[in-house]
């Protein structure tokens, strides 16, 4: 390009003269501009517009005036909620979730004995925040927590019962052995010379006793403080067997989803190392198990569950009507999670592995150490994802004669004592809420991890 | 393995303990030797209880007279004479037809919404992501409960139908329509529309070629619609119009004659269609924005408008990034049609593994074949997905 | 560690072994040791097996239970319920989940041979009946052609109405739910015409709809349904010890004997009491049961005649009466052999 002038330009196409300044557009910014650019740029933009605008007019106000304006908030039976009885159009009959939300969490579950209930949900939220709050302290001890002392708990006092009471036993005896042991290990050092390679051991024998003691053993401590505090409350209280049978509610449904959650992650793991495996025998079960178990839907899997299982075990040993499913539904989630941790390991670049094994580790110290903490971090959108859809499917149980939280709404709507026009809107839009803020929830958490970890990727 | 090419191991013999070649070996046979034992004692105990209990096995219960009835059934069947055989394939062929409908029907809604979300158009967006918010953080079966319970059952019952133009009829028994009577010739008009087809396929090939070569643009596509539409209605008229309808009749209960769709199949259909359509939108979303701006931006420079921009241009890239995320939102689909069983409608799993089940008392057998049937069509169908996403897949030179 | 490991899994696989290879010792022992019968029931049928609000049983099914655990334990309590849905009952007989299905469950001769049940009674004639609303004018069964009939899948009740509709060479619609709740909820809103089940369903089912009376339920009974408790195959003690439970109550009924008077009869010189109530005989310990057996059935659950008044009768909210369930003294086909 030469920097010719606009008069001596040698080309005919070439424009000789500057063109006359036009009138500056009405508006580039403002309310105005940006309704137009936005909303009425073109003949088919404006239509979409205009039928969105449409829908939301007409269906907003109808849903705030049946869920909110007229909605009936108080009442002991249907009575209240017929519009011929109370003189006025009736939207969502609030009274009725009013009156049933007990059985909406606990299901038949003894109402003398739902404190036990409460207890396991607290523990339960405790150790959610626990896992998922980025800065709270002693994770390994959370995780400890999560994955082994609250599902024990939460067993022991779900049930509760004789058996359950001889094995509280066991595992305080158990745990207290250990501390015993490991406090005993800890004022003799030089015992630690038996299983410890010398580098190791100056760092140990340099530390207090104190310090050795507690380093390591937290998890046994607050193991055994946990289950004592069980057996204080099983000796003062009394913990009455409560069969599965009368377990219903948002109980089951946290229940089923903690459970897969609980279980499917360290199965996944593991699954996903044995389809990455070296060993065609591994790698091929590992295979097969994963891809039959995602090529078919839940339901047949909870059927199998349900009236396979019983056959293929001993009479004697026939599992309970509740544990079949989630049987069923931690091993379909299993499934699924290999195959997310799978994509993490495989985004794990080749110098991490190269790297931990010129370093004379092993395989297991190898993926222990270095491989799946990193890989496990970036899957863990993935992770939530998976949860968010095992969250979903544990509606699914209602087909096999769970009571979970979808099946006691259902149980409800067919109650006389509640029965109006508007008690099924009203219990599906209770549903629907509850379903949505948790699920909803898992969803923001994994895209502000998403964040973080893009965050740190960047640098 | 490792240790092997660094070669600094030194060259006395590793203890065989802890050879990893060795040890790989004694892990596989370890793990075969407890799968082994799980199957084979699950086998034998299966053997035993069923020999105990005394339930019939095998599969000699296919050939047996069902005696119950089906609504929904898209071959004849019939509580005289037909077989639970038969009745498996009712419920395959209902499962089928939702699933391939659902298909066709979520990627379009899907594609809508996806496209809708990256709109500028502001309404528009935000109702779009409302939209797979609130449908991909609710469960299906809520969802479906929803359609069936709250939106179809409230329809007027059969004596109040809602009537629409053309002999149409809308109550809670469903979508009553006039059912086609094909007479004698209508033969020559299916195949005249297959000749009309080739004929169409033809053009289009044509048409290409000659823009290659010459740069003329031919009006493809109202001459392919002129011929698939135009042609089988002339021989249509030339045969003396061999169609006629049954119209729908009040009878006593509900409408009778015509053809019946019924409320359990539409619910499942618009649930299915919505919930799947929510997900297919964010793989949408995610494959146009895999699209980098350059290309689109590349476009605009070579003067191309909006509509051919994402037709030519972003579409094509962002399919290979779409295709293999959309393959398991299909099958997903295909899996969750499984759900009929809680609304009524006769699918596979209602049919077969509900009330066959429970009429022979074969849980084995049963639930086997159902899983079987799944597990052929998910793989059959990453198959097919396998072989066009290599077509699709970026030529490397 | 890895010992421990092996150590371990050897541990449990050969549990597992002897677990399996474990002989089979009677029920009843099993019963008696385990120390509590359990008991298939229908998930929530008013009047034959239903939960209240704090989870306790009642029914004509429950009480034969009951009965059971009485005649075991002399403690009607200790009896386990679980509830199963008419699809997975026949799975939990066979598979040993429970030790006894007292759920209205029909006999018939292919449950009864290749399912591998053994029925030990009758405890109530049923028969599969319609229900449709007032409004439709029709006062026949033979008037629904047409009809769309809503039913729950994996029952007698679906084969029953194709035999019933191609009998009578009538069309029909039939719309099959996995539950009774969703078959139940689809006939109240309109989906379906009639809903049919067994008669004694009909009028349980009838207090689920929000104006029962708005309802009828058809004169026509389209099939014979015989209910009763049902066991394993392999088992002869087990049956005879649930068999003659229900004997036991019938015959209570047959001699006037009761709840409120079973203690005055202890000291009835009427040779037939005296067998029934143990004060003669030794007809206990034949059924491995001590011989006051049918005494304690009495003294905590009543006889038959009792228990159905009390559940479906007149002192309950159904008021179902008695007609073929009478006694064969008065006209019914209850039918007790004699204890002698």
């Amino acid at each position: 390009m030469t920097d010719a002038t606009l008069e001596n330009a040698p080309h005919a196409f070439v424009r000789k003269q500057t063109l006359e300044q036009e009138v500056a557009p009405l508006s580039v910014a403002g309310p105005v501009a940006w309704v137009r650019n936005n909303l009425f740029s073109g003949p088919v933009n404006s239509l979409m517009t205009l039928v969105c605008l449409y829908i939301v007019v007409t269906s907003v106000p109808d849903l705030v005036r049946f869920y909110l304006i007229d909605a009936v908030w108080s009442g002991a039976n249907r009575d209240a909620c017929l519009a011929d009885k109370i003189g006025r159009p009736v939207g969502a009959c609030w009274a009725y979730i009013a009156d049933r939300y007990q059985y909406f969490i606990y299901g038949s579950y003894p109402v003398t004995q739902r404190w036990r209930v409460n207890i396991v949900f607290v523990m339960f939220a405790l150790g959610v925040v626990w896992m998922l709050w980025d800065n709270a302290p002693l994770k390994k001890l959370g995780a400890f927590f999560f994955f082994v002392t609250m599902p024990i708990s939460a067993y022991l006092l779900l049930l509760g019962g004789d058996g359950a009471e001889s094995f509280l036993r066991f595992l305080i005896l158990l745990t207290f052995g250990l501390a015993v042991l490991y406090l005993v290990l800890s004022f003799v050092p030089s015992l630690a010379r038996l299983w410890m390679p010398p580098a190791l051991l100056d760092v140990e024998i340099a530390a207090t006793p104190w310090e050795r003691f507690f380093q390591p053993k937290r998890l046994i401590l607050m193991a055994l403080v946990i289950f004592g505090l069980i057996a204080v409350l099983a000796e003062t209280a009394g913990l009455p067997r409560v069969d599965t049978g009368l377990w219903g509610g948002m109980m089951v449904t946290f229940l089923i989803a903690a459970v897969g959650i609980v279980f499917s992650l360290p199965l996944g793991v593991v699954l996903a190392l044995g389809r990455r495996s070296k060993l065609p025998i591994i790698q091929l079960m590992s295979v097969i198990f994963i891809e039959f178990v995602r090529g078919v839907p839940l339901i047949t899997v909870l059927f199998m569950a349900n009236t396979m299982l019983p056959l293929f075990v001993p009479q004697e040993y026939s599992p309970d009507r509740l544990l079949r499913p989630l049987i069923g539904v931690a091993l379909f989630a299993a499934a699924y999670m290999a195959e997310v941790i799978r994509g993490g390991l495989q985004a794990i670049p080749k110098g991490q592995y190269e790297g931990a094994m010129s370093l004379g580790l092993g395989y297991w110290q190898m993926m222990r150490l270095i491989i799946l903490p990193q890989a496990l971090r970036i899957v863990i959108p993935g992770i939530v994802n998976t949860f968010i859809g095992l969250f979903k499917d544990t509606t699914l149980v209602t087909i096999v004669g769970i009571f979970d939280f979808l099946r006691t709404i259902e149980a409800t709507l067919v109650d006389p004592t509640w029965s109006t026009p508007t008690t099924r809107a009203t219990g599906y839009a209770f549903a629907a809420v509850f379903y949505f803020l948790c699920c909803w929830g898992m969803s923001r958490y994994s895209i502000a991890v998403e964040k973080r970890l893009a965050a740190g990727q960047r640098r | 393995m490792s240790i092997n090419q660094t070669g600094t191991v030194p060259s006395g013999k590793v203890s065989l303990f802890y050879d990893p070649k060795i040890r790989g070996y004694v892990y596989q046979i370890a793990l075969l030797a407890i799968v082994g034992f799980l199957i084979w004692s699950a086998a034998s105990n299966a053997l035993e209880n069923l020999r105990a209990q005394k339930i019939a096995s095998g599969f000699g219960f296919w050939n047996n007279a069902a005696g119950f009835d089906v609504n929904q059934k898209l071959i004849p069947f019939s509580a005289s004479g037909s077989t639970y055989g038969q009745a498996f394939y009712v419920g395959l062929l209902n499962t089928l037809l939702v699933a391939a409908i659902g298909i066709v029907l979520s990627t379009f809604l899907g594609f809508f919404v996806g496209v809708s979300r990256l709109s500028s158009n502001w309404v528009l967006s935000k109702l779009a992501m409302i939209y797979v918010e609130v449908i991909r953080n609710l469960p299906l079966l809520l969802q479906l409960f929803f359609w069936y319970n709250a939106v179809l059952k409230p329809l007027p019952d059969a004596r109040n139908s809602i009537a629409l133009p053309g002999s149409i009829f809308l109550n809670n028994r469903g979508l009553i329509m006039p059912n086609p009577q094909f007479g004698p010739g209508f033969q020559a008009v299916v195949v005249s529309f297959f000749i009309a087809v080739v004929l169409a396929i033809a053009f289009y090939t044509w048409s290409k070629k000659q823009q290659e070569r010459t740069g003329t643009q031919y009006p493809n596509g109202s001459i392919t619609f002129g011929t698939i539409i135009g042609l089988p209605l002339l021989v249509y008229f030339i045969v003396g119009q061999p169609l006629s309808f049954e119209l729908p009749q009040q009878g006593r209960f509900n409408l009778t004659g015509g053809l019946q769709i019924y409320p359990e199949f539409v619910a499942l259909l618009i649930g299915l269609t919505t919930y799947t359509a929510g997900f297919i939108a964010e793989v949408v979303r995610a494959g146009i924005l895999a699209v980098s701006k350059g290309q689109t931006e590349a476009a605009n420079a070579l003067g191309l408008r909006a509509g051919p921009t994402l037709k030519l241009v972003v579409i094509p890239q962002a399919m290979r990034v779409i295709i293999p995320p959309l393959t398991s939102n299909y099958l997903n689909l295909t899996k969750n049609s499984s759900l009929a069983v809680a609304i009524g409608y006769p699918d596979l799993v209602q049919v077969f593994t509900g009330t066959v089940l429970n009429q022979t008392g074969q849980a084995l057998e049963v639930v086997a074949i159902t899983m079987a049937v799944y597990l052929t069509i998910s793989l059959v169908t990453s198959l097919f997905m396998n072989i066009y996403n290599k077509r699709m897949a970026l030529v490397e030179r | 560690m890895r010992t421990f490991l092996a150590a371990t899994i050897v541990a449990a696989a050969t549990a597992f072994c002897v677990g399996g290879a474990q002989a089979q010792t009677g029920l009843l022992a099993q019963i008696k040791s385990r120390g509590v019968l359990t008991c298939g029931v229908g998930p929530g049928l008013a009047g034959f097996g239903i939960p209240d609000a704090q989870g306790v049983w009642s029914g004509l099914d429950v009480d034969l239970c009951k009965a059971i655990s009485a005649a075991i334990f002399n403690d009607p309590n200790k009896v386990k319920y679980i509830p199963l849905s008419s699809k997975d009952r026949f799975t939990a007989l066979q598979s040993g989940e429970v030790d006894l299905l007292s759920r209205n469950t029909t006999w018939t001769m292919s449950r009864d041979t290749s399912l591998g049940l053994n029925f030990a009674g009758v405890n109530y004639y049923d028969g599969q009946g319609f229900l449709v609303r007032k409004k439709l004018g029709i006062d026949s069964a033979l008037k629904l052609a047409g009809a769309s009939v809503c039913t729950q899948q994996g029952t007698t009740t679906e084969l029953n109405l194709a035999d019933f509709f191609r009998a009578n060479k009538m069309k029909y619609e039939v719309v099959a739910f996995a539950s009774a709740d969703e078959t139940v909820k689809a006939y109240e809103s309109g989906r379906c015409d009639a809903f049919t089940t067994d008669a004694s369903g009909l009028y349980a089912e009838r207090l689920k709809l929000s104006a029962p009376a708005d309802h009828i339920v058809l004169p026509e009974i389209i099939s014979k349904e015989p209910l009763g408790p049902a066991v394993r195959h392999g088992d002869d003690n087990w049956l005879d010890v649930v068999k003659w439970t229900h004997n036991a109550m019938l015959n209570a009924e047959e001699l006037g004997v009761t709840k409120a008077n079973v203690d005055e009869m202890l000291k009835s010189e009427n040779p037939e009491i005296k067998r029934l109530v143990g004060t003669e005989g030794k007809f206990g310990e034949a059924i491995g049961l001590p011989n006051d057996w049918a005494y304690r059935i009495i003294k905590h659950v009543g006889n038959y005649g009792e228990s159905f008044e009390r559940n479906v009768g007149a002192g309950s909210l159904l008021k179902i009466s008695r007609g073929q369930n009478a006694l064969w003294t008065k006209g019914g086909l209850q039918y007790a052999p004699p204890i002698r």
